[in-house]
């Protein structure tokens, strides 16, 4: 019984995704332009939930649509962009700029549906019926992928003394 | 005749209609409670600065409440002519819905609570992450220096708080090795309740608490002295209403979580001695929560507001190391005592 309505949750999860971010490269307004990014991003943890890794989608909320995407709004927010900005947007938009990014687009979605329609019988569905919990995934990444979080957590360490030492004060 | 009724549709859908009264339910006497709150506020000033409160209105003045809504329904819906219309009517709406959300987690006793999800406490999160869009947007779009002055010291205000929140929590989750908020609550009836093993995770949590729900001594991105409301400057009649019954929702719905995480949920204090104050889990919860409610009355009526560099070095200078230690301390004792 349960099966069909997350089928279902998949599909519309996937639409609202894929029109919202279609919005974020065609919006002429920043701020909302940005909106549709952090709907684009609800909707993929959506996605996420549908697919059984209700861990993964819920660090994309906390993380991507809490966190980062608030840094993108407030800094498009201080800059104080008016109706200038939204015309120069506008011009920006020739059909020249955007037909190729398009088609190339339109493949990609084509394979996409392409992969969800056939593949079925062959056992691919799009749900996998196992639900990836936040145990397995911090048994995965401090089993095998130990070494990918030493190194994600290096990298992290080098970017945030890279940013106290751009954010320190000047001794004059 | 009841037999009948009953047998007209599966149990299953029963139990569906049943769980969604209750989550109704739920639902209506938190946002009932948390405009009461409004009353118990006023009153509890009152009572503290030495004057009455409002008390005219009906019995203890417990009928200010429903004239102040009355009025605030029938006032003029106004918008400003250089506000971004979508983001205005949007942030209202966010602000009152991200404080309701995560209540759905919290059990109220036994066998009371809308959902008991598995991620509860990263739902949490995820909600409180979500909420700063209400304040930043209605800051952003209502066009006006003061109000876009008030959207960004939340922002960064909640940034910060936000980061030691989910890490002050985390010594809870290593302790009892669950997000989930009902299992919390149930591992503290076989142990102990969390305020005596995390007790600085308490701390730093009942600072972050009242951070995001921006009351006095945080209530910087509002300060009346400096930027006139801050970012509601612009907002009138019932959107305005919906930032400040969201206030009050969110006091409530920290103060449930405060009792959920730190003091045993449904329990009663002694209840292992005494048995029979075990027989009404609801009033329990009732009143430890209130407690919580009340205190964070207390703390406005006490306290008076920090300067905002000093608000956010405390959360980064103080908070943050604080409850990094807590997490690892707790860990390594989980580990000693080879859980």
């Amino acid at each position: 019984m349960i099966e069909p309505i997350v089928v279902g949750a998949f599909y519309v999860a996937a639409i609202v995704a894929l029109f919202s971010t279609v919005m974020v490269v065609v919006n002429t307004h920043p701020v909302h332009a940005l909106l549709y990014l952090v709907l684009s991003l609800l909707s993929v943890a959506m996605v996420f939930f549908t697919l059984g890794a209700p861990f993964a989608g819920v660090l994309e909320v906390i993380v991507y649509a809490g966190a980062i995407l608030v840094l993108f709004v407030f800094v498009v927010m201080m800059l104080n962009l008016g109706k200038q900005t939204v015309d120069q947007e506008r011009s920006w938009l020739k059909a020249s700029g955007w037909i190729g990014p398009a088609v190339l687009a339109a493949v990609l979605l084509a394979e996409l549906v392409l992969v969800l329609v056939v593949t079925p019988q062959n056992g691919f569905t799009p749900i996998s019926g196992q639900t990836v919990d936040a145990k397995a995934v911090g048994v995965a990444l401090y089993g095998p992928y130990l070494l990918a979080v030493e190194l994600a957590s290096t990298l992290l360490l080098a970017g945030l003394v890279a940013a106290y030492h751009l954010g320190r004060h000047q001794e004059s | 005749m009841i037999e009948q009724i009953y047998s007209l549709l599966p149990p299953v859908v029963w139990d569906i209609l049943w769980a969604m009264v209750k989550a109704v339910i739920i639902l209506l006497g938190l946002v009932i409670s948390a405009a009461w709150m409004i009353w118990l506020e006023r009153r509890l000033l009152g009572l503290w600065q030495d004057r009455y409160g409002p008390n005219r209105v009906g019995l203890w003045g417990l009928g200010q409440v429903i004239a102040d809504m009355l009025k605030i329904f029938f006032k003029e819906d106004w918008m400003p002519p250089f506000v971004d219309k979508f983001t205005f009517t949007l942030a209202p709406a966010i602000a009152m819905s991200m404080m309701l959300l995560p209540f759905c987690l919290i059990p109220i006793t036994p066998n009371w609570g809308v959902a008991s999800a598995d991620l509860g406490l990263l739902f949490f999160f995820a909600t409180a992450g979500l909420a700063v869009y209400a304040v930043m947007l209605g800051g952003w779009s209502s066009n006006s220096k003061y109000s876009l002055l008030g959207g960004l010291r939340s922002t960064a205000q909640t940034i910060s708080y936000e980061v030691f929140m989910g890490i002050s929590l985390m010594g809870i989750v290593v302790q009892t090795g669950t997000f989930n908020l009902r299992e919390i609550v149930l591992w503290q009836q076989e142990h102990v309740w969390l305020i005596f093993p995390q007790f600085f995770a308490f701390l730093t949590w009942a600072l972050a608490g009242v951070a995001v729900t921006h009351r006095t001594p945080f209530d910087l991105p509002e300060a009346e002295s400096e930027l006139a409301a801050g970012y509601h400057t612009e907002y009138s009649g019932m959107k305005f209403g919906m930032f400040f019954v969201g206030e009050y929702v969110g006091i409530v719905m920290v103060s449930g979580l405060t009792t959920a995480l730190f003091f045993g949920g449904w329990e009663a204090p002694f209840g292992d001695y005494l048995p029979f104050l075990n027989t009404v889990p609801f009033l329990w919860f009732a009143i430890k929560s209130l407690f919580f409610m009340s205190s964070f009355i207390l703390l406005r009526a006490a306290l008076p507001r920090p300067r905002y560099d000093h608000m956010m070095s405390a959360a980064w200078k103080v908070c943050l190391p604080m409850s990094l230690l807590n997490l690892i301390g707790t860990a390594a004792v989980v580990l000693w005592l080879g859980a």
